[in-house]
């Protein structure tokens, strides 16, 4: 059916209106739909223009970066800088950003997917307080925490240690990702469960053999929501670690800011080899990305 | 008996999502509570200060203008970032090809880092050698010559407007997938009724937004409120304190004054306040109801 908003002639059949209203549209398209195509191109060069105008200085050696014109490709391109800030420790905090993404999505995932498995079989008060205290957590902004949890961390000497960061990070997503596997393990029907139950398996085996497998798109959607809060969360990072052996990507950007203040291309290179490992999977996985970050929300 | 093997899985199954939860996220919530009322320079012993602390908060200026910095950040977040996020939210939820190009596109900003996004709008903003000054002397555009970051009227909305960069594509996601799950035959029906498109928009689209249009105002409102990370890599509460909101306001008492008592005094005001806005929106909205209607949409 077509999606269209334009208007049918009145005497038409109900029947023929949808088609009607398409040609309607293509002949003459309605001042709202000018206005949103107009805004969208807008906002796409909005978009757009600083990220090409971070390309082409990350394409720049220092001195050309400040006698040519910064907005055309011309008057020398190099890839130099690139060599420069992979010297300079990037690669260790990719190396760091991977390792701690990595290790998140699967503690989250296992720990939060048997917790919304039992939350939905609901057999013990237990689980119903349990959901009830992750709906109040999904609003504590971590924010308002950090303070005491920078205390913690140190008091359990893991102050600086990636180790503490994968725990942090895990437990900030537990509310959110046990909520919506909540919501998606209550629509698997009752009776499959039944079923192998009766067959004499146990509660273990619903799990192992039921729900994991049939939970494999809302694992994936959480896999990247998750994954990229992790990815590029900066205050933990902050608060929790110092020393350039365990600064993940986005700290460790900012210490390569310190690092070559004057040297804007250098900055750049780093930026873009920070999101490359992104770019790559999104160009891979475009519509599952968009769908998770989407869907995540509107749960 | 199956109870006791069923209590021994719920065991298993919620045991340890809780504990790191509880450990991390919730011991911190009521620690930040309990040391609003000490005084603690974070070596030695905390010592009780019982209400000094808040009554310091009630009458520092500092924290008030953070307060009010902090106000502004979120009203103006909001009204900068909702209308266009459904504008172009109802743009991308179109099927033509192009505009799943676009759309493709508008998601650029969500993947780069904050830290990143920081660090290319310094290089484009310096007043020297940036991007922005650039171009407005090859345009022979003068008022594109400021200094974006440094100029005290200035700073806070460039900040604002940065912080709508990186988060309108998210929003703009949402807008256009609780466009798409509005059933084409409302659409329909009001057209047979003769409704114009102002009156498909204000009557039907927008109406049936209005989950969406609840979910994402709570998620810019309860974010722009504690955000941070933008405004302490580009400005760090600066020019003066014009731009120190208050989680900045706090990250600064504890880790650079090592006051880690009035630091949790703030940090308490931020929790609470984002708590109840985030519970007001809910309840106020009915939008803890809403969990049939969207069944299924994942």
């Amino acid at each position: 059916m077509s999606q269209t908003v334009a208007r049918p002639a009145r005497a038409q059949p109900a029947a023929h209106g949808a088609r009607t209203a398409t040609r309607a549209r293509r002949r003459r398209p309605s001042p709202g739909r000018v206005l949103a195509f107009i805004l969208a191109t807008v906002w796409l060069v909005v978009v757009i223009a600083p990220i090409y105008y971070m390309v082409l200085a990350s394409l720049r050696s220092q001195g050309t970066y400040l006698t040519a014109n910064p907005w055309l490709p011309r008057g020398g391109l190099t890839l130099a800088e690139y060599g420069t800030v992979f010297g300079a420790g990037l690669g260790r905090y990719l190396l760091n950003s991977v390792i701690l993404t990595a290790v998140c999505i699967v503690l989250t995932l296992s720990l939060c997917l048997g917790a919304a498995f039992r939350i939905v079989r609901r057999s013990t008060r237990a689980a119903g307080v349990t959901f009830r205290i992750l709906l109040l957590g999904l609003a504590i902004p971590i924010q308002a925490i950090i303070v005491p949890l920078y205390l913690l961390v140190y008091k359990l000497h893991l102050y600086n240690t990636l180790f503490a960061l994968m725990l942090v990070m895990s437990a900030a997503a537990v509310p959110v990702s046990v909520l919506i596997m909540v919501s998606f393990v209550r629509d698997i029907p009752r009776e499959l469960i039944g079923a192998v139950l009766v067959d004499g398996g146990s509660e273990w085996t619903v799990f192992r053999r039921l729900i994991v497998p049939l939970s494999r798109p809302v694992l994936a959607t959480l896999a990247i929501y998750d994954g990229l809060n992790v990815w590029n969360n900066f205050i933990l990072p902050l608060v929790l670690t110092q020393s350039n052996n365990v600064a993940v990507l986005p700290l460790g950007l900012t210490k390569l800011e310190g690092l070559y203040s004057i040297n804007v291309p250098a900055i750049m290179a780093a930026v873009l080899l920070s999101v490359l490992p992104l770019v790559i999977l999104f160009v891979m996985l475009r519509k599952q990305v968009m769908r998770s970050l989407g869907s995540v929300a509107i749960r | 008996m199956p109870s006791s093997r069923k209590g021994l899985a719920d065991l298993a199954g919620l045991v340890p999502a809780m504990v790191l939860f509880g450990v991390f996220i919730a011991v911190p919530m009521l620690g930040a509570l309990a040391l609003s009322f000490f005084r603690w320079n974070g070596l030695g012993t905390p010592t009780w200060a019982g209400g000094a602390n808040w009554v310091q908060f009630v009458h520092d200026p500092l924290a008030r203008q953070a307060l009010e910095v902090t106000a502004k950040v979120v009203v103006l977040s909001w009204i900068v970032q909702t209308p266009i996020s459904i504008a172009l939210g109802l743009f991308t939820a179109g099927r033509q090809r192009y505009r799943s190009v676009y759309a493709a596109l508008f998601v650029l900003p969500l993947l780069l880092s904050t830290a990143g996004i920081a660090l290319m709008w310094e290089a484009l903003l310096d007043p020297e050698f940036g991007g922005i000054t650039a171009l407005g002397n090859s345009l022979h555009l003068g008022f594109l010559q400021q200094n974006w970051l440094g100029d005290p009227a200035l700073t806070i909305y460039v900040l604002i407007a940065l912080i709508a960069w990186q988060f309108i594509p998210f929003h703009t996601l949402l807008y256009q997938m609780g466009r798409r799950q509005i059933p084409a035959v409302l659409f329909e029906a009001a057209l047979l009724d003769g409704a114009s498109h102002a009156q498909l928009f204000w009557r039907v689209t927008l109406p049936q937004l209005r989950y969406t249009i609840v979910t994402s105002s709570t998620l810019i409102i309860v974010g722009s409120l504690t955000y941070f990370d933008i405004i302490y890599i580009m400005t760090n509460g600066g020019p003066g304190y014009t731009t120190r909101v208050v989680s900045l306001d706090m990250y600064q008492t504890a880790f650079q004054q090592n006051e880690f008592g009035y630091a949790s005094v703030l940090a308490v005001v931020l929790g609470v306040v984002g708590v109840a806005v985030a519970l007001g929106l809910v309840r106020y909205s009915g939008f803890g109801s809403m969990t049939s209607q969207q069944e299924g949409a994942a």
